[in-house]
């Protein structure tokens, strides 16, 4: 059996070879953001004797009146209208419920749905609005920080390269392979259970190797990312991807090709 | 151990410094992928690993949710490799019990729990290595996971240990100083602000000395503050570089 074995190395952080500077006004808890007192608090803000303080560690946004400190991670705070996938955990136990729902979703399910309400405890509602919404079927799930998963008017894409993904904004990503007819979307009540191929497995890994890599660099994740970051990788086999050098390379290719589109 | 000098003459304590001295800190955040925030820090030879989960929802009984804020429950636990003596039992004895009790109240005055309420944050610390100051290193590691997984505190929670030799206040303890059974007193600090998070100290000491322990362990934490302050602006810079917007 062949074994790989690697010693530690010391590297130097990605951001130098960057050569950019930090352009925000960054904060630590603690600080004083302002002393103006026209300004509205926002989220990661509290007022304190006159001041307006940062409670968490991040960059300072500022829109108009109001500002707030957008931290490097957050747990997910629901929004109407947002996409999540997620799996069930508890139903309600209740005689209706049991009718209606038997048969359909049971509890540790995989599904997809939408953000109906939002509570003010934090607490969401969700629906299964149509039928693209519903349980999940063959698949990868892969689990990131919500704030790497960039707003879009659709969550749900079918990439060139054969598989399709649901990005939740809950930081739950599925992975999964295009389906040849296009009623049989993934969602609905019954899940497809026929084999997927050996060539759309490879690639919904090699998928799954590369929103993992985007990851580790702080990439934001959206369909173009991960395309873009699919091609570089093709030349590596699947495992490679995850090696750190292989993974610096194609993450830096995969920013020189986000930035060429953009400007 | 007899004949050992605390404070030497010329103001030289047993490891080369001076009375108000700290030990050099060493800190890193985001060590552990899998957790919302983790954090290591290294103060001398003592070293403490300190991870965050949360806020989540309450596991077991649904009926310890407190309908206004979250609860904050914290573990401290010590490797049986830790001290110079294997330690038999690493969690669950009595001082492990009482350590992660007093973790739990620092962090509840700096953690805003009004903003998560009927959720509940774990906070998990272990020393790796005990070389004296061990509540002070993993408040300290505690604060670098808690910011890491960014949820909200009022200030930082910085802490340092402090005691009394010969007439003078000796900040930041190693073993040898603990061990040779001086008052020590425990001391987490809300730097901006100057209050006091916890104060700690189970020994006899005149009360004309305290304020000069106090001062000495308040400046020392400052000074810890001043260091954590750099390792966190530090990560954030470089998150925001490699973000890019």
């Amino acid at each position: 059996m062949a074994l790989e074995m690697r010693l530690p190395v010391a590297r130097k952080p990605l951001s130098e070879s960057l050569g950019r500077e930090a352009k925000k006004h960054l904060v630590v808890p603690g600080d004083t953001i302002t002393t103006d007192t026209g300004f509205m608090r926002g989220h990661g803000t509290y007022m304190g004797e006159e001041k307006l303080i940062a409670s968490v560690a991040g960059s300072v946004e500022r829109v108009n009146k109001l500002i707030c400190v957008k931290a490097l991670k957050t747990r997910y705070n629901g929004e109407v209208g947002d996409i999540v996938v997620g799996r069930i955990t508890e139903r309600r136990r209740s005689a209706e419920d049991e009718l209606a729902m038997r048969g359909f979703l049971q509890e540790g399910d995989l599904i997809s749905a939408e953000v109906q309400a939002v509570f003010s405890d934090g607490a969401v509602s969700l629906h299964t609005r149509s039928l693209k919404y519903g349980k999940l079927g063959q698949g990868v799930l892969v689990q990131v920080s919500p704030s790497l998963v960039k707003r879009q008017k659709t969550h749900f894409h079918d990439l060139p390269c054969g598989a399709s993904l649901i990005l939740g904004n809950n930081g739950f990503i599925w992975i999964y392979p295009t389906s040849e007819h296009k009623d049989e979307d993934a969602g609905g009540f019954t899940a497809n259970l026929e084999p997927v191929s050996l060539a759309d497995r490879e690639v919904i890994s090699r998928l799954r190797n590369c929103i993992v890599s985007l990851v580790t660099q702080r990439i934001m994740l959206y369909d173009t990312s991960i395309l873009y970051c699919y091609e570089a990788s093709l030349p590596h086999q699947i495992k490679d991807i995850l090696k750190p050098e292989i993974m610096e390379e194609i993450v830096i290719e995969t920013r020189q090709r986000l930035l060429e589109q953009e400007g | 151990m007899a004949g050992l000098e605390l404070l030497s003459d010329q103001g030289y304590r047993v490891d080369g410094r001076r009375a108000g001295e700290l030990r050099k800190i060493q800190a890193r955040m985001g060590v552990f992928a899998q957790a919302d925030g983790s954090a290591y820090i290294e103060q001398g030879n003592t070293k403490a690993l300190a991870v965050v989960y949360g806020p989540h929802e309450i596991r077991g009984s649904r009926a310890r949710a407190l309908p206004d804020r979250a609860l904050v429950n914290c573990q401290y636990s010590s490797a049986t490799f830790s001290t110079g003596e294997r330690k038999r039992r690493p969690h669950g004895d009595r001082k492990s019990c009482e350590m992660g009790l007093q973790l739990r109240q620092t962090f509840e005055a700096a953690i805003l729990t009004q903003l998560h309420p009927r959720s509940q944050i774990d906070i998990y610390v272990q020393v790796l290595q005990a070389d004296g100051g061990t509540y002070a290193a993993c408040v300290n590691a505690a604060t670098l996971a808690v910011l890491d997984a960014g949820i909200p505190m009022r200030d930082f929670v910085c802490a340092c240990s402090a005691g009394f030799v010969d007439g003078t206040a000796l900040a930041d303890l190693s073993h040898v100083e603990e061990a040779a059974g001086g008052p020590q007193l425990a001391l987490a600090l809300l730097p901006a602000s100057g209050q006091i998070a916890l104060l700690e100290m189970d020994a006899r000491l005149h009360e004309d000395h305290l304020e000069h322990v106090l001062e000495a362990a308040a400046q020392a934490a400052q000074g810890v503050h001043t260091l954590l302050d750099r390792v966190v602006r530090q990560h954030v810079r470089e998150a925001s570089i490699l973000l890019g917007d």
